[in-house]
């Protein structure tokens, strides 16, 4: 079945809330009644019908052709079934996503997979800061599921991560994995300051670290067997995350300021 | 009157299987020799359910490219005859065999809703440092260790679909030759995967009979087969057999048990009788206990 194709018809002149274009809320929707959809966030109404030429087609596959750094929201709450964005997309790409994938070819802004539970998130270019990072007083972040970052992602980079698989192929701004709870954070390019700031669990494996903060305590080099696994399990998705999980990996726990049973991992 | 193939004489027997739970794990190690040593010490004691609590044995070995880590690995297969002991039996095994051989780490290799623990009983282990990693849906525990860390997954699927109890009796005239037989067979029977041979090298040479003259015996010797009371008991041998070697089969599921027979039983026809064994049976116990009936006529190669 051909996808549901929504072609961006111009750059939209305010932010968008695209949250109400997913596929469990389009389903059995009338073309007319998704164009009838506002997506504005400012009084200035705006429809669905006016920002995109909709092209009816299967639900659980959603294209945006064009995208715009106004785009928020998109994927948002995604159950199942695919979105692809051709182009760049706002801030909270796949809040709240539990299954299905979400693509974007170019970058996103703040908040990407914020408190993602399930699925795959990927983008093709950069993602703004707090990539995966819970909102407003929310307890956790992501707590299951991939995101794949193909460029590169802004400060604090898997905050408060609960679970689930986080791999930046690019670097990573300043306080990457701040307060993890658990779960993984890979980062193939340089990192910025203080990795793993008050992490109390959860592994971060940095390419290229930074100076570690002295909060985190050396427990020598090895090559773990777990690290194997996930670079076999990771290897079709991201090579280069895999390549440097074979490698003979210095071990150091912390963060020693929270509760301590965290590891950041970076080649020997 | 028994059929014959290439001069093998074939009983219209059949052997008489019974449902058990089983499930499959694979030991990976630095390399094949650690990996097969933690797979034998796991799969020792471990003959019958009578007196050892489960059945086991090496379905087969893997190269590291069939591994979840890409080292070499073995895969195990143990069975019980009920999901609680079967869980006990592998919590047991695995936490003292497998835990404790230099440099391993322990899979799950069997699909199923229903789950064993593995891990995420051992990694009590950890004394607070063991650590849980997910990915997608499948749970490890990394238990620090002393040569490093224990990988271990958290559950294995359960089957109730295994079978186990398959078997062939396998005839010669002498030792040398039933046993020459009896190699051949077992050899054959290792190539087919989902099933083990529970018994020392595949065979057993005491095949029991239910019940005893002493109250406290629940099984005994198999006196119709021994050749030393020819003719002193109702005896089930004939005047050319002086030897009597039986092969135990336990399968996942019982096609994984017929395979098996039929592989044995096409290596020992292929042996032919004067090298190897003169007569293939089958034990059972008049079918009435078992509900798998696995007949020697429809096993022929």
């Amino acid at each position: 079945m051909k996808p549901f194709v929504f072609a961006l018809k111009r750059q939209p002149d305010q932010r968008l809330d695209l949250a109400p274009l997913v596929p469990h809320l389009i389903a059995g929707k009338s073309a007319a009644e998704i164009a009838a959809i506002q997506l504005q966030t400012t009084r200035e109404k705006l429809t669905a019908g006016d920002i995109f030429e909709i092209e009816h087609g299967d639900a659980q596959s959603i294209r945006f052709e064009g995208g715009s750094e106004r785009f928020d929201n998109v994927g948002h709450g995604l159950k199942s079934g695919s979105i692809v964005v051709n182009g760049n997309a706002g801030k909270a790409i796949a809040r709240f996503m539990s299954g299905g994938s979400v693509t974007v070819t170019g970058s996103v802004g703040p908040f990407a997979g914020s408190a993602l539970s399930g699925g795959i998130l990927e983008i093709e270019g950069d993602a703004g800061d707090f990539l995966g990072a819970p909102i407003n007083g929310e307890m956790e972040g992501m707590s299951g599921g991939f995101i794949f970052v193909r460029g590169s992602a802004g400060e604090r980079a898997g905050d408060r991560l609960r679970r689930g698989t986080i791999v930046i192929e690019g670097g990573a701004g300043d306080y990457p994995g701040s307060r993890m709870i658990a779960g993984t954070l890979i980062v193939l390019g340089s990192s910025g300051a203080l990795p793993g700031y008050l992490m109390r669990r959860g592994t971060i494996v940095l390419a290229r670290p930074p100076a570690i903060a002295p909060t985190f305590v050396d427990c020598g080099v090895h090559q773990l067997t777990f690290a194997r696994v996930f670079a076999r399990l990771l290897e079709p998705q991201s090579a280069g995350a895999a390549e440097l999980l074979l490698r003979p990996l210095r071990r150091l726990a912390g963060d020693t300021a929270a509760l301590g049973k965290g590891e950041v991992f970076f080649p020997a | 009157m028994p059929m014959i193939c290439n001069g093998v004489r074939i009983d219209d027997s059949f052997a008489e299987a019974f449902p058990m739970q089983g499930t499959a794990i694979i030991i990976t190690a630095p390399n094949a020799k650690w990996a097969l040593q933690a797979a034998v010490t796991m799969t020792g004691f471990a003959t019958s359910v009578i007196g050892c609590g489960a059945e086991a044995g090496i379905d087969r070995e893997l190269p590291g490219e069939k591994t979840p880590d890409g080292r070499p690995g073995v895969r195990v297969l143990i069975f019980s005859m009920s999901g609680e002991t079967l869980q006990a039996q592998l919590v047991n095994r695995v936490g003292q065999c497998v835990l404790t051989s230099p440099g391993s780490a322990c899979f799950a290799d069997l699909a199923g809703e229903e789950r064993l623990q593995i891990g995420d009983n051992i990694r009590y282990f950890g004394d607070g440092w063991q650590v849980s990693k997910k990915f997608g849906d499948r749970h490890f525990w990394r238990v620090p260790v002393m040569d490093g860390e224990f990988l271990c997954e958290a559950t294995t699927g359960l089957t109730k679909d295994a079978v186990g109890g398959g078997n062939l009796l396998i005839m010669g005239a002498t030792w040398a030759s039933t046993m020459r037989a009896t190699e051949a067979a077992v050899e054959a029977m290792n190539g087919v995967e989902g099933a083990v041979l529970p018994f020392p090298g595949g065979a057993v040479r005491s095949g029991s009979k239910v019940g005893a003259k002493y109250k406290t015996m629940m099984a005994s010797t198999n006196d119709a087969y021994c050749p030393t009371l020819r003719g002193a008991v109702k005896t089930s041998l004939d005047d050319d057999i002086g030897c009597v070697l039986e092969i135990v089969i336990d399968g996942l599921t019982e096609r994984a048990v017929a395979d098996a027979m039929r592989a044995g039983i096409a290596a020992i026809v292929k042996l032919g009788p004067q090298d190897g064994a003169v007569r293939i049976g089958a034990g059972n116990y008049g079918g009435k206990l078992g509900p798998f009936h696995f007949h020697l006529k429809d096993l022929l190669p």
